[in-house]
């Protein structure tokens, strides 16, 4: 299933937002998206999730979801979303509870995606209690479960400090390992753009356009070799010479209003 | 001239290590309750005290003793249950059919755009009129029964629990809500999963608000036109200068208040436990 912006544009009352974005991302594929801060990134993985109408253009699908998905489009919060009330094993069943799934397919379903981000142990517990890494794992469980075909990620470790980053980092590029899942990665990190990204579009400041679109040719597992980091480095410089003079613009800008 | 210190040598200053000064203290007063009931224990000697040494007059402030035996003989007698009686039951009626109406309101201010428009409209333009002032309205539409007295308590909980129903549901972070309409959850599933314990820690503040809003309206209800109940008791025993049985009604009162702040506190305890 291919996941399409068609020509989406978007402006809060006075406010240009986005001004004709196209892109596709096709199944399996992880697409990044950067830009300087305030140049409508979440604002676009809304639209694409569904969650904002743009005021032109559509996001459409393309081809039809995985069979099992429950769920096709599932996002990850930058502030994880996770009900305070409920324990672990409760928001990851919560996505669950409104299907025709049966309570045995529920609990064998919560188990393995609990199991597949490390939180088993933790089941009991309540968001409250858990450390931010913890929670966004909770958030990622949650996803998981609903089989996404694409997941949208909004910002998902910018509330994280860099150590607990660096480990969740690790888990996506597993758990996007076997090409069986896409997702659209919103992100201000670019760092986080060039370890997980297939492809990288790089949005202009406010109203956000396509700025460029730049591909990453090696697969993830050899992004993760020493060898392989001086061509990150390389990729991350050229990202942000094409992002650096507006990010010192839309920081003034700001800073103004 | 003020003698002063001799200024200590620069060197001095610069060899011998000294402590950073504290600048931390205050600002953080303990939860420790000791102080509170020796405190209260200690007024209520002196009370005593000033009631057995006769400096005061007991027809206008009995000792707590007095005060201790009216309650129990109140208590023996079965006149404090019946009077009590009646005040819980126009109590609990009427604070239940304000809760409930209040709840279904609110709830429909805080999901619906025009039951916004149209309730805060209504309520900004009812809330401030003191409800013991619709009695005798309440009266000439009921009759002179318990229904007017019910409904005037059930009108002072409804907008008060209208109110915080829907503060609490305004309150409801909205990216949680944003989470559940993205697994595709459905409306009403929204409402009870998601708003409705959301909302609830400010409903619960709301229930202790209106339990005192219940008890200073059945009171003053009683006191206007009531055979039995607290607030009629309490009315009697002053017309009959009956002091020592005035004030244990008094603290029947706040007895019953406190009881019902206990009874809020362990609602919140075990339906908020995950705060």
């Amino acid at each position: 299933m291919d996941l399409i912006a068609d020509h989406i544009s978007h402006r809060f009352d006075a406010l240009d937002v986005l001004d004709d974005v196209s892109f596709t991302v096709r199944a399996g594929e992880v697409v990044a998206i950067v830009g300087p801060s305030g140049c409508g990134k979440s604002t676009l993985l809304s639209i694409l999730g569904g969650l904002l109408r743009p005021t032109g253009g559509a996001a459409e699908l393309r081809g039809a979801p995985p069979k099992d998905s429950l769920n096709p489009l599932t996002f990850v919060f930058q502030d994880f979303a996770l009900l305070p009330w409920c324990t672990v094993e409760e928001n990851v069943a919560f996505p669950l509870e409104h299907t025709a799934l049966g309570a045995a397919e529920r609990r064998r379903i919560v188990e393995d995606a609990l199991r597949r981000t490390g939180l088993s142990d933790f089941r009991g517990a309540y968001p409250k209690q858990l450390s931010g890494g913890m929670r966004q794992r909770v958030g990622i469980a949650r996803a998981l479960a609903v089989k996404p075909a694409i997941l949208l990620m909004d910002e998902p470790l910018s509330a994280l400090d860099s150590q607990t980053r660096e480990l969740l980092m690790e888990d996506f590029v597993r758990l996007l390992a076997d090409g069986a899942m896409g997702a659209v990665y919103v992100t201000h990190n670019l760092e986080e753009a060039v370890r997980l990204a297939d492809r990288i579009v790089v949005l202009s400041r406010r109203p956000g356009r396509i700025r460029k679109v730049v591909p990453v040719t090696m697969t993830r597992s050899e992004r993760g070799d020493r060898n392989a980091r001086e061509k990150l480095l390389a990729l991350q410089d050229e990202l942000w010479s094409l992002i650096r003079e507006e990010a010192i613009d839309a920081e003034r800008e700001v800073q103004h209003a | 001239m003020l003698e002063r210190a001799p200024a200590e040598t620069p060197s001095d200053i610069d060899t011998k290590p000294r402590p950073v000064e504290f600048r931390g203290a205050g600002f953080m007063p303990s939860t420790g309750r000791a102080s509170g009931w020796v405190a209260l224990a200690l007024v209520i000697a002196v009370w005593q005290l000033a009631g057995s040494a006769e400096w005061v007059n007991p027809l206008f402030l009995p000792a707590p003793s007095a005060i201790a035996v009216a309650t129990y003989k109140l208590a023996m007698s079965g006149a404090l249950w019946q009077h009590l009686g009646w005040s819980v039951m126009r109590i609990g009626t009427g604070w239940l059919l304000g809760t409930v109406a209040g709840v279904i309101i609110g709830f429909a201010i805080g999901l619906s755009t025009l039951a916004r428009g149209v309730g805060i409209t209504f309520i900004s333009a009812l809330f401030p009129i003191p409800k013991i002032a619709l009695l005798p309205l309440l009266i000439l539409w009921l009759g002179i029964g318990e229904e007017p007295k019910i409904a005037t308590i059930a009108l002072g909980v409804f907008f008060s629990t209208a109110i915080s129903v829907y503060s609490g549901v305004d309150a409801v972070p909205r990216n949680l809500i944003r989470m559940a309409q993205s697994f595709n959850v459905p409306f009403h599933a929204i409402v009870r999963r998601v708003i409705w314990p959301g909302a609830l820690p400010s409903i619960l503040a709301g229930f202790r608000i209106t339990a005192s809003v219940a008890l200073l309206l059945v009171v003053s209800a009683e006191m206007i036109g009531a055979q039995y109940g607290i607030g009629a008791f309490v009315l009697q025993a002053g017309n009959l200068m009956q002091t020592d049985q005035l004030l244990a009604g008094v603290v029947i009162l706040s007895l019953f208040g406190l009881a019902v702040g206990k009874l809020i506190n362990l609602l919140e305890a075990k339906l908020l436990h995950w705060r």
